[in-house]
């Protein structure tokens, strides 16, 4: 029962009413800036001779959420992946590790949250769509299921294969996106990333994480083995002569006032 | 005790670095005040594109890797039992300490909204790197302050307390050895996750042992550097019989730093790269050949590991090529992809200049009232100022 949000850039004019909506929905102060910030978390951008919007891709297995050190982002059953202001301690690290670029942060402000677009959570909790989807007068923004958005994306490649490049990005971009974009020009002309594995970013630190368990009690066995064997060998020295250094160093002899 | 009795000859000097100390806190102070009233924005050069910078670049990445003696030195001597090595623990430790406890200040310059930073004890993500680091940082500077707290304990005669710790020092060691470990592998895994966003000369799918070798290899430098550094602060001489051991160790383990570092860029096929006339290679040659090449070199050559010049030099330049290691990668690497440039204000330096200044007045107290250097201070009680440039020898402190 996921959501998502279609985006078909061949039929974006760029008119901007998906911007304003956000900004009524969100309560988020004007005026739209020309690229996406803390306070408009979509605009449109015209790249490569065609129009693209910005917003949360909204990842299945969102970077952002693995990499919060107290969870503030979250992936809902839903679909949108939101954000808690009242966890956040501003670390950034989502800001740093996204791999669309998508949170900001407030700057200018003394008391800094992050912002984002949040799919509308509220709106979709009460049934409704998402506020840029009842707006876009071409249908450039479609909401729905994902699992239909993914089929009608198809479907609109397979009757004009001319019109599309032959790509559902978000398909299985690092892990897939509940945001879905079809273009005319290829997609590093939006300039996204055109290089994302398939698995989720978060399994390469997640591979690291999940073994430090293991790690840490082999270690520490090895470091009190390592204890024990040396100060045996200590009493061993210490019970041959009162003389012999703890530990004979190259001619230092000097040491044996620091011996215990 | 012993250093208080060599302050009156050294009243002038100590003057001159106090002015200078008061001088940088009162405009530390200042910036403080415009950090956390007019936010990040206004103090920082930092922005949507490049969200980190210099205080978590330099004071956090540099800083914890830069206190890495402490577990290093007391895993030598308390369990791998390396006896003679035990007048440098206590120097160490507490060097240890303020680093971690700068580090932390630093952290509340960085954060947001720092009057949080409690949220990642009660909020878990076990998935994040971040968490992982913060959980280690504060047990370990817990640990570090146990350590250290013999000091304390000693110099006010609390006995029991002081056996005690004593009592618990192995498994307090181990913890240590084992927090470090993580959390210093760990900072390397932060960059992990942005294999698209790092500049290929610097990401590697190993960066957290990259991070942990040079750890080492870097508070090993440090302890030497700080060694003459306060060599010069309190008249007292390099034991060169302690420290040139520590050079030959920082040999070893740069060059198991070069040869993984090379090893896995050959391997990403990156290697090419750095010989390519770019921003990023050119920053790549003058990390790799001063901080890794240049020091190895010069610390392998006995004669110039022998003088205390030569081991000082050395040793400083590893933890230069340290430093620059991790700016390469948490600034310089991720400008490419973020198609900018950033350099920190002078807020922001003056953030960690005065930080760093703090750590040195708190080391200088701690030197003067507590039994930081108790054992040499008997062994070989260097008179004061003549004795300071010298060194070059073993010192002849035995019986």
């Amino acid at each position: 029962m996921s959501r998502g949000i279609l985006f078909d850039s061949t039929r974006c004019i760029g008119c901007g009413a998906c911007s304003a909506a956000c900004k009524e929905q969100n309560d988020l102060p004007l005026p739209i800036e020309k690229q996406t910030t803390a306070y408009t978390w979509t605009v449109v951008e015209r790249r490569g001779g065609a129009n693209v919007r910005r917003l949360c891709m909204h990842c299945l297995t969102p970077t952002c959420a693995s990499v919060c050190p107290v969870g503030a982002m979250k992936k809902t059953d839903a679909g949108p992946v939101v954000y808690d202001a009242r966890l956040c301690i501003g670390c950034r690290y989502c800001i740093v590790a996204c791999p669309f670029d998508v949170p900001k942060y407030q700057w200018d402000r003394p008391v800094p949250v992050v912002g984002k677009c949040v799919m509308c959570a509220p709106r979709l909790a009460a049934g409704q769509a998402a506020a840029c989807a009842v707006v876009c007068p071409t249908g450039a923004t479609l909401f729905g299921e994902r699992e239909a958005l993914v089929r009608e994306a198809r479907g609109r490649i397979a009757r004009e294969p001319s019109r599309y490049v032959d790509h559902v990005f978000g398909l299985d971009e690092a892990g897939g996106t509940s945001v879905l974009l079809l273009a005319g020009v290829p997609f590093v002309q939006f300039g996204l990333p055109g290089d994302l594995p398939r698995e989720p970013l978060a399994t390469l630190t997640w591979r690291g994480l999940s073994q430090l368990p293991d790690v840490v009690a082999v270690a520490a066995v090895f470091l009190f083995g390592v204890h024990w064997i040396t100060s045996r060998r200590a009493e061993v020295c210490r019970s041959e002569g009162p003389d012999a250094p703890v530990e004979p160093p190259a001619g230092v002899r000097r040491d044996e006032r620091l011996g215990p | 005790m012993s250093a208080a009795l060599e302050v009156p000859h050294r009243r002038p000097r100590i003057g001159f670095w106090t002015a200078v100390f008061f001088a940088v806190l009162a405009v530390f102070l200042f910036v403080a005040v415009l950090r956390f009233t007019r936010g990040l924005g206004a103090t920082t050069n930092l922005n949507d594109r490049v969200p980190w910078g210099l205080w978590i670049g330099f004071d956090v990445l540099c800083g914890v890797g830069l206190a890495a003696g402490a577990f290093t030195i007391t895993a030598v001597v308390h369990l791998f039992n390396l006896r003679r090595f035990e007048p440098i623990v206590r120097p160490t430790v507490l060097t240890g300490f303020l680093g971690y406890l700068f580090v932390v200040f630093a952290l509340l310059f960085d954060l947001g909204q720092p009057w949080r930073i409690w949220h990642a004890l009660v909020f878990w993500n076990p998935h994040s790197v971040m968490f992982e680091v913060a959980w280690c940082v504060m047990l370990y500077t817990t640990v570090l302050a146990l350590e250290s707290a013999s000091l304390v304990l000693e110099r006010f005669g609390f006995e029991r307390a002081r056996r005690i710790l004593h009592a618990v020092n192995t498994p307090l060691v181990v913890a240590g050895v084992l927090l470090s470990t993580l959390h210093q592998s760990s900072l390397g895994s932060l960059y992990l996750i942005v294999p698209q966003k790092l500049h290929p000369l610097w990401y590697s799918p190993m960066l957290p042992l990259l991070f942990y070798v040079s750890a080492i290899g870097a508070g090993l430098g440090m302890i030497i550097v700080e060694s003459h550094l306060s060599g010069r602060a309190f008249g007292r001489r390099l034991e060169m019989d302690l420290l040139e051991p520590l050079g030959r160790a920082m040999v070893v383990v740069l060059a198991v730093f070069g040869v993984l570092r090379l090893q896995l860029l050959a391997r990403s096929g990156a290697l090419p790269l750095a010989l390519q006339p770019t921003y990023e290679g050119r920053m790549f040659l003058v990390e790799f050949g001063l901080g890794v090449v240049l020091p190895v070199a010069l610390l392998a050559w006995p004669r110039i590991r022998n003088s205390s010049t030569g081991l000082v030099t050395g040793a400083a330049l590893a933890v230069l090529g340290f430093i620059m290691h991790r700016l390469d990668v948490s600034v310089t690497g991720l400008e490419r992809a973020s198609g900018t440039h950033y350099a920190p204000t002078w807020m922001e330096v003056m953030v960690s200049v005065g930080l760093v200044a703090i750590g040195f007045a708190a080391f200088a107290l701690a030197v003067r009232f507590l039994p930081v250097f108790p054992v040499r201070a008997h062994a070989l009680a260097v008179p004061s100022a003549p004795a300071r440039r010298s060194g070059a020898e073993t010192p002849g402190g035995g019986p």
